[in-house]
């Protein structure tokens, strides 16, 4: 070959030594991904082709795997606090004296007062396994973050019609005509919302985006409703309006699948005003127009009346609910032209999509061929669809008012006749699964015993309160109290507040995992560093004990007593299991593992692996045997041979002596082996006959009984009128044994409504509409996902910082213009902002994206790196209590229903700043570390390249 | 100087969809990490921990905003104009060498290392004879080259020469790394010198377009523009409740009908 030949081009080169195939962590997606392997380092990370959740895809942030194993960020020792709190400084220990450490902490207040202990996880995946040792251990203090991100979407499905949208459900995109999706930017399901989106444009549906900013998924879609943050649900109550007005209602659904014709009690006097009539068996009635009498909703045959006072068998009045239902929607106040001005949306617009749902829903039908028998024994020849499909999450749901907006959502779907029918919404196992499959919330605890019952749970009315006889709450967060008495996530944004206050007591252990509670993941986070940082007169911490477990030198980290180095993804067994939040898809169930696909090269153990230990050396039930010794060597161990009741276990694939058992089986010794072997996951497919109508199909009941989804059929009749809310609203009515707090009383009465309501978001009722005119809020980028993003070497140069989006209009008014700074000023605080102009954005909200700003010194970055300089949070605009209203009382800035925060109720204005620093403000003095920033320079791959 | 081939027996290159695509880096970041390990040297960082992280990537997504009622390049949504009175669109723009048939950045490179490959069409750089001196970069009107700032050569898309014949990989995955990895479906890869392959027919059914074609590049990557946004259903009516039933004797009357048809 001469000099000026070009050598030719290998085209076959080697690509790895090995692909191991585990479960993505990047976000909480959880798809599939093949890791391959060259030189024992990891070479390239792409989706699994196989696997349910992405089949083969891979979004920016799994891409971005390899730099998130090697961050410089991972934690490679135990670390004991050696400076002040919030400082970084440590000292390295051995795993020996950390675990020794912990185990005399923990014990003693076991043995004395278990409540001492609050135990709070972040962004974990194993709740099934936190939530039982918290449960052995005994303390009433335990949830994961539920209830500052999406607690109300959660809750609202539920107990609405047993399950919401992403792990519990998703559209049918396979054959939706017409998709609406609310508030959502990137979040959950990020990869399956995409591939969705990109069907249902194949097939020429239509695509309606609800959502302040028209960014992302809202910028391809075909229609854009740039709503005003916090009036999803009046726009949604107007859309039901039109519908109901020309009787656009799937008459026929309602009556087999709802609540609609249950007869509600009318006898104002009476404890049971406005509660379901129910016969002797507890089984609420219907009138039936054939016979003309009341009967068991169960009871088949009978043709239910929908309208119309009746007399009861006991003399007293009733109607069915649809006509509260009807009154109520039909009403003037919900009529487009009402509700205009305080969404933002053009009448016109809204009067045009009701009747592009009503058309598509009703004269665009699908029918499929296939024969299904409902729970009443009778025999369907097809399953009929009403194309219309909706996705929501947080945008709708992070609101004071979210619990009802999310019910609203609900409602209309289930009018429209859309729930779990071809085209329409499709659950995924083990849901739908009613209230009542649920369990009700535990906190009776007692020295060195166990919590009767899990923490979490759904209370069916005031008797499920967490609270004592003189009122007090018994958990640290006051979830379940009637602050928030259906706080089913527990109200993990509240701990460090209430345990700095002492309400309703002190703690002396503060426990928790992946949770950056000192930064990002609280409101008010200058606040919070201070409580964590706070002293009592004898010089001793307020909080006084913080362990904390995370794989990265983080926020919080610097907060910490004791440091638990935990694994990266790629080194750690987990199962994405069942009884927690499973990766089901609608025609199958799933689950899957991650198993070390690397072996850590730091002094670091999986976190699971670690209370496991502290189980053991805690000697809690079910983590010790009867001689006392540990029952589990690690995680991996607790996978494979942990049944909650018998043949029900973490993992559902191959179960049982001869790995052939799906759902139910003997635990397998090999089970972890054959899902290495499968891709690291298990599915089983929903026989045909099944896939639809699962809230009422025979068919599919049956395979979930089979599957060990819950031992007796567990079918789900929607909950259109909420009877649970009834109950809390007769207490305060006084119609109740249990009475809530006189102060609390007039919002019970009017939030806890039965039906869907909207209400003006708190901060907003609460603030000079004049002095903060505007809202803000954040958004998450596609390619970050909340702090742990921008450690991460490649994704730090697509979002290293954040500007603040403002409206055009705005920018005009305040004389703004692309890279000014400016002022954002809420009644808690000011921040100073880059500014960036935008117009496709509702015309009062400014935002930014989630979690960029980040503290100078953490996540190995150098302290002059753009997040800790320009970068900004939103957090410190935002207080966990509303502003003062002169009740001498500071109420708490979250939804009075669930207790989600309620972080997008944000009220501001924005002033431009003097030229200065060009510094983002409030600054924070850098912290050490632990970390260190890493290498100048990255030639990542250096070695296979010629 | 360098000569472009007369013809090439193939013409192998992209379409991206610019309907789908929701601006989510997935193809940016999946590029990135098969090519820093991939053909030619790594795709280095500077300052990858500290102040002004910056790096050589082969394809970027850009975003702006457009107003598609004034035109701007995309058509205006009937619907968002009547709800609005204006189309103000947020467009994501992924952009990397598009493989141009008459590629100004080979027939300027001084030494023979940039060249297009007659059997395929790709573009690629000889690292071996790129003398680093950035004649390439200017020349493209994309700018879809980046001068990589610790091997001092030029990076760009090699449509990943190296997985797309690879016989180390299964059939399947014979495909650039941004296509397969992109969750919205959004990027095609094909031979557009066949009319009948996947990506001439996506072609011409969704009028794709060329890059700047004022340029006189010819490039082979096409763009399909954004379908025209679905239209208000133009059989539902404007206002459901005046055309429907209920009206006249309110809806608790019709509901009485309505159960009455059912029977």
């Amino acid at each position: 070959m001469s000099l000026f030949e070009r050598e030719p081009v290998e085209t076959s080169p080697k690509v790895s030594d090995e692909v191991r195939k585990t479960t993505c962590y990047m976000c909480a997606c959880r798809c599939g991904i093949n890791v391959h392997l060259r030189d024992n380092k990891v070479r390239y990370i792409e989706g699994n082709r196989d696997h349910p959740v992405n089949k083969g895809v891979l979004c920016a942030k799994g891409s971005a795997g390899i730099m998130q194993h090697y961050s410089p960020a991972r934690l490679r020792k135990p670390l004991k606090r050696v400076g002040p709190r919030g400082k970084g400084e440590f000292q390295e220990i051995e795993w020996d004296e950390a675990l020794g450490l912990a185990t005399s902490w923990l014990k003693d207040i076991r043995e004395s007062d278990p409540k001492r202990l609050a135990f709070f996880t972040g962004r974990d995946q194993s709740q099934s396994l936190t939530g039982f040792w918290a449960q052995a251990y005994g303390t009433p203090n335990y949830a994961a973050h539920g209830g500052f991100c999406s607690v109300n979407m959660a809750a609202a499905g539920i107990y609405t019609m047993g399950g919401a949208f992403w792990e519990f459900g998703q559209p049918d995109w396979e054959r939706s005509k017409m998709f609406m999706i609310f508030g959502v930017a990137e979040d959950h399901d990020s990869n399956p919302i995409k591939m969705g989106l990109s069907r249902l444009k194949e097939r020429g549906a239509k695509i309606v985006g609800v959502n302040p900013v028209r960014t992302g998924y809202n910028a391809i879609a075909d229609e854009w409703v740039g709503i005003t943050p916090g009036t999803d649900g009046l726009f949604i109550l107007a859309l039901i309006h039109e519908l109901l007005r020309a009787g656009k209602v799937d008459l026929d659904y309602l009556i087999r699948y709802t609540n609609a014709p249950w007869l509600v009690i009318r006898d104002p006097d009476a404890n049971d005003h406005g509660l379901f009539a129910r016969n002797e068996d507890g089984e609420a009635l219907v009138w039936d127009r054939a016979s003309n009498s009341c009967v068991s909703h169960k009871q088949s045959g009978v043709k239910p009346s929908l309208k119309g006072e009746v007399t009861l068998p006991d003399g007293r009045k009733a109607v069915p609910s649809f006509e509260l239902l009807a009154e109520k929607y039909l009403d003037g106040a919900y009529a487009p032209d009402a509700v205009t001005e305080q969404t933002g949306v053009p009448a016109a617009q809204i009067k045009r999509l009701a009747a592009e749902l009503a058309r598509t829903a009703f004269e665009e039908e699908i029918v499929i061929e296939q024969p299904w028998t409902d729970m009443k024994g009778e025999r369907h020849e097809q399953m009929i669809g009403r194309p219309v499909a909706f996705h929501a999450m947080r945008g709708i749901s992070a609101h004071s008012n979210g619990f009802q907006t999310c019910r609203s959502l609900h409602l209309l779907q289930i009018l429209l006749g859309s729930i779990e029918c071809p085209g329409g919404f499709r659950f995924k196992p083990p849901y739908p699964k009613p209230m009542e499959a649920h369990p009700k919330p535990h906190a009776e605890y007692a020295a060195n015993s166990p919590l009767p019952g899990p923490h979490l749970g759904y209370p069916r009315g005031p008797e499920d309160l967490a609270i004592n006889e003189d009122g007090s709450c018994k958990r640290i967060d006051k979830a379940f109290s009637w602050d928030a008495p259906m706080s089913v996530h527990g109200m993990m944004h509240m701990v460090i507040s209430n345990a700095y206050a002492g309400d309703p007591y002190p703690v002396d252990v503060l426990f928790m995992y992946m949770a950056n509670m000192s930064w990002n993941s609280s409101m008010n986070s200058r606040g919070v560093m201070e409580m964590l940082e706070a002293k009592d007169d004898n010089g001793e911490y307020v909080i006084p004990k913080i362990i904390y477990s995370d794989a990265y030198s983080s926020e919080m980290v610097a907060y910490a007593d004791l440091v638990l180095p935990d694994t990266t993804y790629l080194e750690r067994h987990d199962c994405i299991s069942l009884l927690d939040r499973p990766i089901c898809e609608p025609d199958a169930a799933a689950d899957s593992i991650r198993w070390p696909v690397v072996e850590p090269d730091r002094d670091v153990r999986g976190f699971q692996s670690v209370m496991i230990d502290l189980g053991a050396r805690l000697g809690l039930p079910g983590f010790v045997n009867e001689d006392g010794s540990a029952k589990f060597s690690d995680y991996a161990d607790y996978i494979v041979n942990h049944e909650r009741k018998p043949g029900i276990g973490p993992l559902s694939g191959w179960r049982g002596e001869n790995a052939d058992e799906a759902g139910r089986g003997k635990p397998n010794p090999d089970q972890l082996k054959r899902y290495i072997e499968n891709g690291g996951f298990w599915i089983e497919h929903i026989p045909a006959e099944a896939q639809y109508f699962k809230h009422a199909n025979a068919g599919y009941q049956d395979w979930a009984v089979g599957m060990g989804f819950y031992d007796a059929p567990q079918p789900v009749i929607f909950q259109l009128y909420l009877e649970p809310l009834r109950k809390f609203q007769l207490t305060a009515e006084g119609k109740a044994d249990q009475k809530p707090p006189e102060h609390l009383k007039a919002r019970i009465r009017d939030c806890f409504d039965p039906l869907p309501i909207w209400y003006a978001p708190f901060e907003g009722e609460q603030i000079d509409e004049a002095e903060y005119p505007l809202h803000a809020i954040t958004q998450r980028p596609a390619a970050m996902y909340h702090s742990w993003g921008s450690q991460n070497a490649w994704l730090r140069q697509i979002h290293g910082t954040n500007p603040m989006y403002v409206p055009g209009e705005v920018c005009d008014a305040q004389g703004l213009e692309d890279g000014d700074w400016a002022w954002v000023i809420s009644h808690h605080g000011r921040i100073k902002v880059p500014v960036m102009r935008m117009d496709a954005v509702n015309a009062k909200t400014l935002w930014t994206w989630n979690a960029i700003g980040k503290r100078g010194g953490a996540w190995g970055l150098s302290s002059d790196a753009p997040e800790a300089k320009k970068g900004f949070l939103l957090n410190h605009l935002i207080h966990e209590l509303l502003p003062a209203k002169g009740d001498g009382m500071r109420w708490s800035n979250s939804d009075p229903i669930t207790g989600q925060a309620a972080w997008y109720d944000l009220r501001v204005r924005v002033e431009k700043a003097e030229p200065g620093d060009e510094l983002s403000e409030p600054r924070v003095e850098a912290q050490k570390g632990p970390a260190q920033p890493g290498p100048s320079e990255l030639r990542y791959g250096k070695e296979w390249t010629k | 100087m360098t000569t472009l081939p007369a013809q090439t027996d193939k013409s192998l290159g992209l379409v991206i969809d610019l309907d789908v695509c929701v601006g989510c880096h997935a193809c940016v970041v999946n590029c990135k990490e098969w090519n820093t390990g991939g053909y030619g040297a790594p795709l280095s960082d500077q300052n990858p921990y500290g102040a002004d992280p910056v790096g050589s990537w082969l394809n970027r997504i850009h975003t702006f905003e457009v107003d598609a009622s004034q035109g701007g390049g995309c058509s205006g949504s009937e619907a968002q104009i009547l709800a609005d009175g204006k189309d103000t669109r947020v467009v994501h723009f992924p952009k990397s060498c598009l493989h141009c048939e008459d590629a100004p950045c080979v027939t300027v490179c001084p030494t023979g290392a940039s060249y297009k490959r007659s059997e395929d069409g790709i573009v690629l750089v000889n690292e071996d004879w790129c003398i680093g001196c950035g004649l390439c970069a200017w020349s493209c009107p994309y700018g879809a080259r980046e001068m990589d700032a610790a091997e001092g050569v030029m990076k760009k898309c090699t449509l990943c020469v190296d997985r797309i014949y690879n016989e180390n990989l299964p059939e399947e995955d014979r495909e650039p790394a941004c296509v397969r990895t992109c969750p919205a479906n959004a990027r095609h890869f094909g031979d557009f010198s066949d009319p009948n392959s996947n990506v001439s027919v996506m072609v011409a059914e969704r009028g794709g377009m060329d890059l700047m074609p004022e340029q006189g590049t010819k490039p082979v990557n096409k763009y399909l523009p954004p379908r025209p946004k679905t239209s208000p259903v133009q059989s539902a009516p404007s206002d459901l409740v005046a055309l429907a039933e209920p009206e006249a004797k309110g809806f608790l009357g019709w509901l009485d009908a309505a159960l009455e048809k059912m029977g």
